[in-house]
Parts: C-alpha cells; structure tokens; sequence
C-alpha cells in the first residue's frame, strides 16, 4: 500500500510536469506576443520591452520555462527596476490584470467551487442512487420506465435551460427564493445554503441521471449473483439483502466515479457558475479567457489537471477500501 | 440407518415444476416423489438438464417470483412449502431447511467478514443478539474444522481456501440447526483431497446431530460414498429409486446401467497399454515462475512449476494428474511453448524449442497441438465452426477453398455432421463443441496432443464418448497425447504412463498399471485414497 503510494505519488509529479510544459507550449511560447496582451495596443517600444523584461520574455524559451516551474516550487519575484511584484511559492504565474499572484485569485474562489460540488454531489447522489435502486427492483414496470424517460430527459437538458426553468419557476413565480448571491459558509450558515439551493440543484440533475443509470446496472448485476441467492436461500429478509448485500456491490463503481466526477466538477462547473454569478473558478476560467489573462487560465489548466489526477488517485484508494479484494499494486 | 422406527423430515410427492418458454412450458422436474428420514441421506443423480438442482431448489420454495408452476406435495415437517405465504417459507429457510452450492466462493458476499455473515442468518431466525450471534458463529466455524475459529470469523470470503469455504458455507447452515441440509453438488468444484474431507464432515455432523441431507450430485462415487439411498433423475423423472447399494450394484434400468458403464473406474480391469517408443518430447528441469500481484518489489514469486523432467515417447499417452495448483496446467502450456519457461529445456525431435524464437517456432508449432478444457471459451463465438477449424490451415497457407473441405471432413471424421459448418458454435452441445476442438487441433496432423482436462466441463456419458473419440483418432493419426485432468479414474483409463504433480513438483511418474496398484509417493497414495469409489 505505502509503496503504491509512493508510486502513485511520482507518477502525479511526472504528469504534472509534462502538463506544465504543455501549458507554457500553449499559452507562453505561441507567435503572438503576452507582453502586447499585457500592455494593449497603445504601447510604444520602450515601454513593451520594459514589459517584457519584467515578465522574462526576453530570455531563451528554455529558461523561461525553468522559471516557471522554479516558480512553482520556490516563488519567484516579477520585476524591472524599482517595479517588483513578488510572488510566492508555489507560484503559478502573475495576473497583471489583477495585479495579484494567479494562485491567490485561484485560492479566493476555491470556497465557493468547493460549496457548490459538494451539495451538488450530496443532491445527486441522492437522487440518482435511490432513483437507480427503485428503478432495479420495479425492473420493466410502470417505475422502471418512468425513472428512466426521466432520467434521459434530464440527462438531456443542457444546463443553462434547466438552470433557467429553475430560476424563472423558483424566483420568478413561486417567489420562494431571491435571485441567488454568495454568501460564505462561516458568514450564514443558513443563507450560504438557501442561496446555493438553485445552483445545487441545476448542477445535480444532469448528474443524477448519469447516476441513476449506472446504479440500476449495478443493482441488477448485483441481485442476479449467487451469494444473493443464498441469502434468499437462508430465509433473510429481502429489505436487508436489497439494502445490506446487494447495494454494497451496486455502489462501489458508484464510489469510485464519484471521486472522479468530484474532481471534474470543481473546476468545471462553468455554465452554472456563470448563469448563477457564483464566483467560483469556472467563472474565473471564463472570465480569463475573455480578458486573455493568460497566467490565469494557464494556472488554472494546471490545477484543473491536479484537480483530476488527484481525485483518480483517491477513486482508486476508496475502491481498494470498499472492496477488500482488490489490491492495489 | 438405524432399527428404531425414524421420524420422517422431508416428504415430497409428485413434484413438477415447470417453466414458461416461447409458445408453451418446459416440464424440469415431472412428477418426482420421495421421503427423507431423520438422520438420512438420500443422493439425486442425474446428468445436466436432468432437473436435480430444479428440484433441490423448489424444496425451500426458491422458485417463488421465477414464473416457474411448481405443483405436488412438499412437506417439510407438517407444513407444505407449496401452500405456504412468502413469509412463512423465509422463516422455514435456513431455519429448518438449510442449503449449501457448489461455488462456496460466489455463495458468499464477498465485502463482509464471514463470521457476520454466519451471524446474520443466525440472529434472522434466533432473535439473538449482536454478542452471542457472533458467539454462535465461532462456535459452528469451530465445529466444522475451521482452525483458529474465534480470529479466522474476522476474514472475508476470498481469504479462505476453496475447502475453507465450504466449510464456511456448512457453518453457515448449521447455525440454526436446521432438520435438513440439501447440498447441491458440494465437493465439484473441489480437489479430490478436499472433496474427501467435506463429505466426512456431513456424515459426521449427520450422526451428530441428527440432520438429514440431500446430496445433489452428478458423481456416482460420491453417492456411493456418502448416501443410504439413491434417486436416478432423467429429463425430469425419477429413473429409478432404492438403497444406494442395490442401485448402483444391480441396477434395474437401462439408463443407470448405461450411466454405471460410463463412468471411469479406479478398480475393475486395467485398460490395455500401448508399447512404449522412444522419446518425442524431452522436458529438463523445467520451471516456470509467476510473480504474485500485490508483491513488493520481486520478492513474492510463485514456482507454479519447479524443476520437472520427463519423456513423452511416441504413440503412448502420458497421463498428468494433480490437484489445482500443482502446476500440471502450467507444464502442459509450456510442453507446446503456448508459455515461456523461467529456466530447463523441452526438446522437440532434437530442437530445443523451450528457446526458440518465435519465428522460429512457427515450423514446429504444427506438431503441437492443444485441446483446451472449455470448448466454449476457446472458440470464437462470431465465426463459423468450418471457419474456426480452417482457421489453423489457412494459417499455414492452404486456400480457402482447400481449408474449408478439409475442415469439413474433419468434422465428419470427429462425428460431426460437416453439413453443419456454416453454424456457430452456440447452436452446438457441450460435447459437439469439445469434438469442434479437437477437429481444430488436428488440422494441422500434429505429432504431440496435448489435452488440458478436455472432458472435465462434460457429463459422464459425453465424457465416455469424447475418450472413445480420443482413443480411435490416436490410432489412426498416430498421435502421442499428454493427458492434462483432476480426475485419477480418467487418467487411469487412458493412459499409458502417469505423471503425478504436487506443489509444482513431479512427485511420481510410472506405468498406470504400477501406479495405480502401488504407488510409491505418499501424496499418490493419498490422492488415491481420497476417491470415493463405487459401491
């Protein structure tokens, strides 16, 4: 276990590496030029070299890249003459736009990203695993069916029209809830989940189906295995084999897409973010773009990266914990 | 059993199930009666398909919400499980009825400790609490010969060993002391050794506690061995029913005599032997070792196969017994260089092909041949049967057309139909696909057979013709054959020299007549002992 681990572990770096060099490829060693993006187009000569100076571009590309990645495990200080932003380890780049580190506009936001996935997560996990189990035990009847038009239906449903139906039902005419507005979880409890509520929900309901789908599969397989039978066989009630047995099996795929889904979504919940206002680190993603605040979505394309590769890796842990068999090596 | 009048537990008459198929109803058990005592043991025999396991299977009333009509009389004590509600046959199971499978592996859930899964069905039906279900659960794991009960309870499904689990299975059936156990073919999926154990320990927990059992079987050694009575089973009726000993020693009809005739014998005359000729395959200290998964770093190897040497001489067939993990599958794949030894040699007529490189070894390949054990899995099932035995002969550069007869008088030569070679293999029996593979493997006209445990997957009768078909085609093929099976009765009828594997090791190799007689190793003489013979 320990020496997965620690493979697992060196493999990440090694990914993570290859990615920044694919970032930098992508954002920094491209034709057009960051020091004219940085400053706009009335810059005159002098002033786009100083420019230049200071973000590094007048270096070989090779050591630029060496930067970088000295930046991300030791800091580094952005400077021409008495001008210095310092940026501290580990350091992903520098939004001149914001005048701020990237990691720091990144570290602001992740609050509020991680609010949103994880209700989002508990909604859909809750829907999507009872809808998928009722789904299993009514197979082919009236229930079966109803779940699964439902489920297509929402699978369906691009989440800018559910999200819209949401709020125009909810604010606009039921009047039960305002338009949403963050608001902090250490601030109001009780206003951070009322105001997240719409947000949960638009984010949960694609998902939900996706979930519903998968554990009824899961539940089917599961009630046609032979230690099943033999609980039948031994006079056991079927709400405990249906909830204590069979289950069991069901959801351990589940687990283990959910950790994946989590990581996904945390930095990719941008159509929800953006149609809610949340300020979270899909909005940021697509706010960067517009702007081209290239250090931004650069930093933001690696920690999306780590986002993903760390949850597989806690996928792949929680599914050796849940299932006692497989050995992780 | 016994002189005391006995109390009847189990009485069935006129069991028919039946089951709805397109345009009507298949009849899987008709008309079926018979009673069990207290502290008896009546065994169903049958082939597969005969309706035994359907029958076994409708006595805890486990056809409920199948669709299957289950109609007759079965009264377990004095309640009939087919008038019963659903819950009152929950109670009845586990409770008074308690059942055991063939595959203890799948039978338990595998994500929870086995002890909790013994204690669950216990407190279902005692009431009992947490503590002493889980002291109940110990105490039959104990009683069923599990060492170290009270810390192995802690373990899951997959950390025990195939006997260990059907031990589990046992002390799950015992927690409630139930009046009758059915056991549906319990010891199959077992080594002869372990097989030998597990039926001591149903006649000894029989005279212990009085519980009656219901061997479900298609081995008639194991009914022999272990029942009073017998109940012959054929297409879903009773073929003939008696006390074991007069059955299987003067049996009425012919079907059970047809099935007595089929079955390979460890006593009875010996088989003739073909004249030894020099050798064709040379194997030298040939080992071959697996890395285990999960292992650190190189550390935890497994010799599957370590050191073995032998000759396979031209024209005999060499018999290869053992056990699963002895490593006779291993030496088999590797005699045909289907798997790269670690270290030792195989010489093929002066070639040492242990080394060849592949290209090399393509010349050779035509004179060794495999026939696998499941037919099923080592057909394709998206290509015909005349595709499939071509496919070698295209291989080594016959034309279509060519192949394609020539598979067909293949088939006609195994006894198939060859108009049938545009089929695929699924509209094929267990045994027609077995002769699919052995048509394949003889496309080429090898030299060397090797037959990995090639009638193990078939019924007894099958299993008789597919030998016959073996036996005639080494004749006129002048084959030499390397034998591959569990089964030492098999192995006796159809070999010249038999090689006894053990842990990865060669432990004995002989003529059969001499092995069989008196053998020299320990653990072949265990291995012998441990087969139940008939009557």
């Amino acid at each position: 276990m320990t020496s997965y681990l620690l493979r697992r572990l060196a493999g990440t770096v090694v990914l993570l590496v290859v990615m920044a060099a694919l970032v930098y490829v992508i954002f920094y060693a491209l034709p057009s030029n960051p020091a004219v993006l940085v400053c706009g187009k009335g810059c005159g000569g002098g002033q786009l070299a100083a420019i230049d100076h200071k973000l590094g571009l007048d270096q070989p590309e090779y050591l630029q890249f060496w930067h970088f990645l000295e930046g991300i495990v030791m800091g580094r200080d952005y400077s021409s003459g008495p001008d210095v932003s310092h940026c501290a380890a580990p350091c992903l780049g520098f939004s001149f736009q914001n005048d701020q580190p990237v990691l720091s506009l990144i570290a602001q936001r992740l609050p509020v990203s991680l609010s949103l996935t994880t209700g989002a997560m508990v909604v859909w996990l809750l829907i999507g695993v009872s809808a998928g189990v009722l789904s299993a035990l009514r197979e082919g009847r009236f229930t079966d069916r109803t779940v699964t038009a439902l489920s297509v239906l929402a699978f369906g449903t691009p989440i800018f029209v559910s999200g819209m139906l949401l709020l125009i039902l909810f604010c606009g005419f039921l009047h039960l809830l305002d338009f949403p507005v963050y608001v902090p979880l250490t601030e109001d409890p009780a206003a951070w989940a009322k105001n997240l509520l719409l947000p949960w929900f638009t984010l949960a309901i694609s998902q939900a189906a996706v979930y519903a789908r998968l554990t009824r599969t899961g539940m089917l397989e599961a009630l046609s295995e032979e230690h099943i039978r033999t609980f039948r066989a031994y006079g056991l009630r079927e709400r405990r084999i249906v909830g204590r047995h069979a289950l069991r099996g069901a959801l351990t795929p589940v687990i283990s897409i959910t950790a994946y889904d989590f990581g996904y979504i945390l930095v990719g919940a941008m159509l929800t973010e953006t149609l809610f206002g949340l300020p979270g680190l899909g909005q940021l993603i697509v706010q960067s773009s517009n702007n081209v605040d290239l250090p931004v979505v650069a930093g933001l394309t690696l920690v999306a990266g780590a986002a993903i590769v760390v949850a597989n890796t806690v996928a792949d842990l929680l599914y050796a914990v849940v299932d006692r068999r497989v050995v992780l090596a | 059993m016994t002189e005391r009048p006995v109390k009847t537990v189990l009485s069935v008459r006129d069991l028919t199930v039946e089951f709805p198929s397109d345009g009507g109803s298949l009849r899987a058990v008709d008309g079926v009666s018979f009673d069990l005592a207290a502290g008896g043991a009546l065994g169903i025999v049958g082939e597969s398909g005969s309706g035994k396991s359907t029958t076994a299977l409708a006595l805890l009333g486990l056809h409920r919400n199948s669709g299957a009509r289950v109609s007759g009389r079965i009264l377990v004590g004095d309640d009939d499980v087919n008038a019963l509600d659903d819950e009152a046959v929950r109670r009845l199971r586990g409770h008074h009825v308690a059942m055991i499978f063939q595959d203890p592996l799948s039978a338990l859930d595998p994500y929870y400790r086995i002890g909790d899964q013994i204690s669950e069905v216990y407190r279902t039906h005692s009431g009992a609490g947490r503590k002493a279900a889980w002291t109940r659960a110990v105490e039959v794991l104990d009683r069923v010969g599990i060492p170290d009960a009270a810390r192995r309870a802690r373990a899951r499904p997959h950390e025990f060993s195939g006997g260990m689990r059907q031990r589990a299975l046992i002390a799950m059936a015992l927690a409630c002391e139930p009046e009758i156990l059915v056991a549906d073919e319990p010891t199959s999926a077992l080594d002869v050794t372990v097989q030998a154990q597990i039926l001591d320990l149903l006649d000894e927990l029989r005279a212990d506690t009085g519980m009656a059992l219901l061997l479900i079987t298609h081995d008639l050694g194991v009914v022999s061995r272990s029942a009073d009575e017998v109940l012959v089973m054929q297409n879903g009726r009773t073929v003939e029913h008696g006390p074991v000993g007069e059955v299987l020693r003067a049996p009425a009809e012919p079907y059970t005599r047809a099935l007595l005739a089929a079955v390979p014998r460890l006593d009875g005359p010996a088989p003739a032997r073909r004249p030894a000729g020099e050798p064709l395959l040379t194997v030298t200290g040939l080992s071959r070792e697996f890395r285990r998964p999960g292992g650190g770093l190189g550390r935890d190897v497994l010799r599957a196969v370590d050191g073995v040497s032998l000759d396979v001489r031209r024209g005999e067939t060499l018999g290869v017994v053992g056990e699963s993990g002895s490593g006779k599958t291993t030496l088999a794949r590797m005699m045909v260089r289907l798997l790269e030894p670690t270290s030792g040699s195989v010489v093929f007529e002066g070639r040492d092909i242990a080394r060849l490189a592949e290209k090399r070894l393509r010349s050779v390949r035509r004179d060794l041949q495999m026939v696998f054990q499941d037919p099923v899995s080592s057909l394709n099932p998206r290509r015909t049967v005349g595709d499939s035995i071509a496919d070698p002969l295209r291989v080594q550069g016959m034309a279509g057309r060519e192949a394609l007869r020539t598979a067909r008088e293949l088939m006609e030569r195994v006894g198939l139909d060859p108009t049938r070679h545009d089929r695929y293999p699924h509209e094929f029996s267990g045994g027609q696909r077995q002769r699919m593979g052995i048509a394949r493997a003889l496309s080429l006209e090898p030299k060397l057979l090797v037959c990995d445990e090639p009638v193990s997957a078939l019924d007894v009768s099958t299993q008789a013709q597919i030998l016959d078909l073996l036996g005639g085609l080494q004749k006129e093929y002048d084959l030499t054959i390397v034998f591959v099976s569990h089964d030492l009765a098999v192995v006796r009828q159809v070999s010249d020299r038999v090689a006894v594997m053990h842990d990865g090791e060669l432990v004995e190799l002989g003529d059969a007549g001499r092995l069989y007689e008196s053998p020299r190793h320990e653990y072949t003489r265990a291995l012998l002992a441990a087969v139940p013979l008939l009557a």
